[in-house]
């Protein structure tokens, strides 16, 4: 069994006077030790919200409904009481957040932020504490790091203060790091150095992180597998190569076919999904992407789709996903068969 | 090329602004050297791309070649006309034929105007279309020219998602048929999806309409898409300009091959090969950057002499301007970047020599596996 196991979960958001809001709508994957898992889609696709639920983050309003369940390492997350909830949290799992500054207390010094972790978690204190915080630091590549310990949060670029909530996040050596959007606000030199300092944790550590992001480059380079989001629901999940190199949900493709690229040349036509993620079917069944869906068949706006499982360790939820190279096209409703030299590829990674 | 073909020169561009610090007198204790003498001149019909990190000056540039911000010195022409000295009749009159399309679409349009009211206001404001049933007819072409249907005119901003408040933002630049339109980071609030449709948009705009564009933003992948030339800019100043594809395939100033370098390829099999040059500590502050090369205190090839007290400007040097003093040395590898306080990083393999060029063709064979 995975360290992570995410099974059916969905969270729904009923408010008086408005439409429920699925936001998460049996989401599921899993993670291992030293692994790393991609959570890649659009704004408002769920990502926030699906770690949110794992953590026990989401505010507790009568409206919020939580279901499905999250096993870390034996223990279901979602049924754990506050106190058991915030024990594991810091300790065996950690969260990093799209805006450092929500997460780092303004009017405590850096470095009494961090030894507070050290104290809590691993009972270090006084000059063992600080030097390991001075320690941390240093690694995650802030410079002058004894200078830094005494500064606040205020004091330091986003970059920097981005850099100390992932020190504080490593210092308890978490089993589980979910890092939700930890470069997005960043410039891309500052974003290298982060991103390399993630792998760094996984591979030296063996910590299992969940990569939330929007940017497809960063994925490429990052994960192990990944699960692509559509307005709440996965729908496509699949090692790194063959979800870039043969992606199956049209959605996947259009995405792929939407970026540029920086090693592709000037004036190459994008190939931008037409629509907007705010078109959506005025009732509830059927594929959520189908009316932006160039594949899209009668069979599309009736149910949704059911999870396709190809016996290489990929999935889908599509009626009709986008044919292997040298396939001949499924009919609807089956998927196809891949020939077999395709097949040894697709189980490589 | 003739002089005719140049819509607009930039020469020796300054912004500087004044740090102020007293509660009773305001006293300047220094400057923030936003753009710091910048040359750039965009031919009629093109595309220049300025590139760097947030707070390098892209967006002041910007907005001082528009006059929106008062430049500290240096000159701007358009269409051979100087624009800092012009007197302030002439220069509204000019402003029609300068537009500027911004970031956030949000927040650059009124909540409380609907569209035909946010397009209308421009054509008055410069006197176009005689009555209300010409000013229509430009509007509605202009809505067609961006993809949108007519009965957006009586809807309001937040009525739209945001790739199509973007579309209404470009067309309030366009419906007053410019020449320059300046887009400061214009797809960059937008999701993937969309902001292809709006790159592909703003490509058949320069087409059909023959429009010039200056492009703000920090995308790199963005920026070569849409650029003829693209300029990168490090702490207020250019540091390499060159064509587009040019600064791609053979990026000569050490910033701008960190830059590369750094930007993640949406394909697994370029991320594994590359190799990474990473780049210690922060941008400096512009209120005070370091003397010589600016660079120098991140730079991983910087040399024990002339890069820490003398500025380098920019050279030509086969067709792309670079502003380092050992650019050349660098390029043919005579030069090698110095480990301390900066770092090169391949992906996955640790054994190989690094490679010079940032991303490796596309036709080497990978072999590394993962996982
Ligand atoms: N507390 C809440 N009450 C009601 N709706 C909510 C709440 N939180 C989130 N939502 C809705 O849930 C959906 C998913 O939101 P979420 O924040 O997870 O998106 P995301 O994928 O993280 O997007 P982004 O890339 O913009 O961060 C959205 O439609 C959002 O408006
Ligand atoms: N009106 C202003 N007053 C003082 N400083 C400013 C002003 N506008 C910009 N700056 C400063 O000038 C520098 C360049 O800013 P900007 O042009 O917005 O950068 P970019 O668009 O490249 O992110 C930054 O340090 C910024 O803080
Ligand atoms: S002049 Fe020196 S410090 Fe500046 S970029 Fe060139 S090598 Fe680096
Ligand atoms: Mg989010
Ligand atoms: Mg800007």
């Amino acid at each position: 069994m995975a360290l992570l196991d995410v099974n059916d979960l969905s969270v729904t958001f009923a408010r008086r006077g408005q439409r429920t809001v699925h936001a998460v709508d049996g989401v599921s994957f899993s993670v291992d030790a030293g692994e790393v898992v991609g959570l890649v889609g659009e704004s408002g696709c769920g990502k926030s919200v699906t770690s949110m639920a794992i953590m026990g983050l989401l505010p507790r309003r009568p409206g919020t409904r939580i279901g499905g369940t999250a096993v870390f390492d034996g223990t279901d997350l979602l049924g754990l009481d506050d106190r058991a909830r915030r024990d594991i949290r810091g300790r065996d799992v950690a969260m990093i957040f799209q805006d450092p500054l929500s997460s780092l207390n303004p009017v405590i010094p850096i470095g009494l932020q961090v030894t507070e972790v050290l104290a809590r978690h691993r009972g270090m204190t006084g000059d063992t504490a600080r030097k390991e915080a001075v320690g941390l630091l240093d690694r995650v590549g802030i410079p002058d790091p004894n200078r830094r310990l005494k500064e606040y949060p205020h004091q330091l670029s986003g970059g920097m203060r981005q850099r100390a909530l992932i020190a504080m996040a490593v210092a308890c050596r978490p089993r589980l790091l979910i890092a939700d959007e930890p470069t997005t606000a960043l410039d891309v030199t500052i974003q290298a150095q982060i991103l390399e300092l993630l792998k760094e944790l996984v591979q030296e550590s063996g910590t299992a992180l969940v990569m939330i992001t929007h940017d497809l480059g960063v994925v490429a380079g990052m994960c192990d597998s990944i699960n692509v989001l559509y307005a709440g629901r996965v729908v496509e999940t699949a090692r790194r190569r063959p979800l870039f190199r043969t992606p199956r949900h049209p959605y996947t493709a259009g995405l792929l076919g939407s970026v540029p690229r920086l090693d592709s040349g000037r004036g190459e036509p994008l190939n931008p999904i037409p629509g907007s993620v705010r078109d959506v079917l005025s009732w509830p069944e059927g594929c959520a992407f189908a009316p932006r869906c160039s594949r899209r068949l009668d069979a599309c706006l009736d149910e949704t789709p059911p999870l396709v499982r190809t016996h290489d360790g990929r999935s889908y939820r599509c009626v009709d996903p986008v044919p292997l190279p040298g396939v001949v096209p499924a009919q609807a409703g089956q998927p196809g068969t891949p020939s077999p030299e395709r097949n040894e590829e697709e189980t490589r990674d | 090329m003739t002089d005719n073909d140049i819509l607009v020169e930039v020469r020796d561009l300054k912004v500087h602004f004044p740090i102020k610090r007293g509660v009773l007198f305001d006293r300047t204790i220094g400057h923030v050297k936003a753009v710091d003498g910048v040359d750039l001149r965009i031919p009629r019909g093109q595309t220049y791309g300025l590139v760097g990190e947030s707070g390098c000056g892209k967006s002041t540039l910007g907005r001082a070649l528009l006059q929106l911000t008062a430049p500290t010195g240096g000159e701007v022409v358009f269409d051979g006309v100087e624009l800092t000295t012009l007197p302030p009749a002439r220069l509204r009159a000019m402003r029609r034929r300068m537009q500027m399309i911004f970031q956030d679409p949000m927040s650059s349009l009124d909540p409380r105007q609907n569209v035909e009211s946010i397009l209308t206001e421009g054509l008055q404001t410069h006197g176009i279309g005689g009555n209300r049933d010409e000013r229509r007819a430009l509007i509605g072409e202009a809505l067609d020219k961006v993809g949108l249907p007519r009965w957006a005119l009586s809807r309001y901003p937040h009525e739209f998602s945001g790739g199509q408040r973007q579309r209404i933002g470009i067309a309030r630049a366009v419906v007053l048929g410019p020449e320059l339109i300046v887009a400061d980071e214009p797809v960059s609030a937008l999701d993937v999806s969309i902001q292809a449709q709006v790159v592909n948009l703003l490509d058949e705009l320069q087409e059909s309409l023959g429009l010039t564009y200056l492009v703000i933003a920090h995308d790199l992948a963005v920026v070569r898409h849409i650029s003829d030339t693209v300029g990168v800019m490090y702490l207020g100043a250019l540091v390499e300009e060159a064509p587009s594809d040019r600064l791609y395939t053979e990026p000569l100033h050490p910033y701008t091959r960190a830059l590369m370098s750094a930007v993640p390829v949406p394909d697994p099999d370029v991320e594994d090969r590359r190799e990474r040059i990473l780049l210690a500590g922060d941008l400096p502050s512009p209120a005070n950057p370091p003397a010589g090369c600016r660079f120098h205190t991140r730079c991983p090839w910087a040399q024990p002499t002339r890069c820490a007290d003398e500025r380098p400007v920019l050279r030509d040097i086969g067709g792309s301007r670079v502003a380092c003093h050992w650019a050349e040395r660098i390029a043919s590898e005579e030069l090698r970047p110095n480990h301390a306080g900066a770092g090169v990083t391949r992906a996955s393999d640790g054994g190989e020599a690094p490679e010079s060029v940032p991303i490796p063709a596309p036709t080497v064979k990978a072999d590394s596996t993962d996982g």
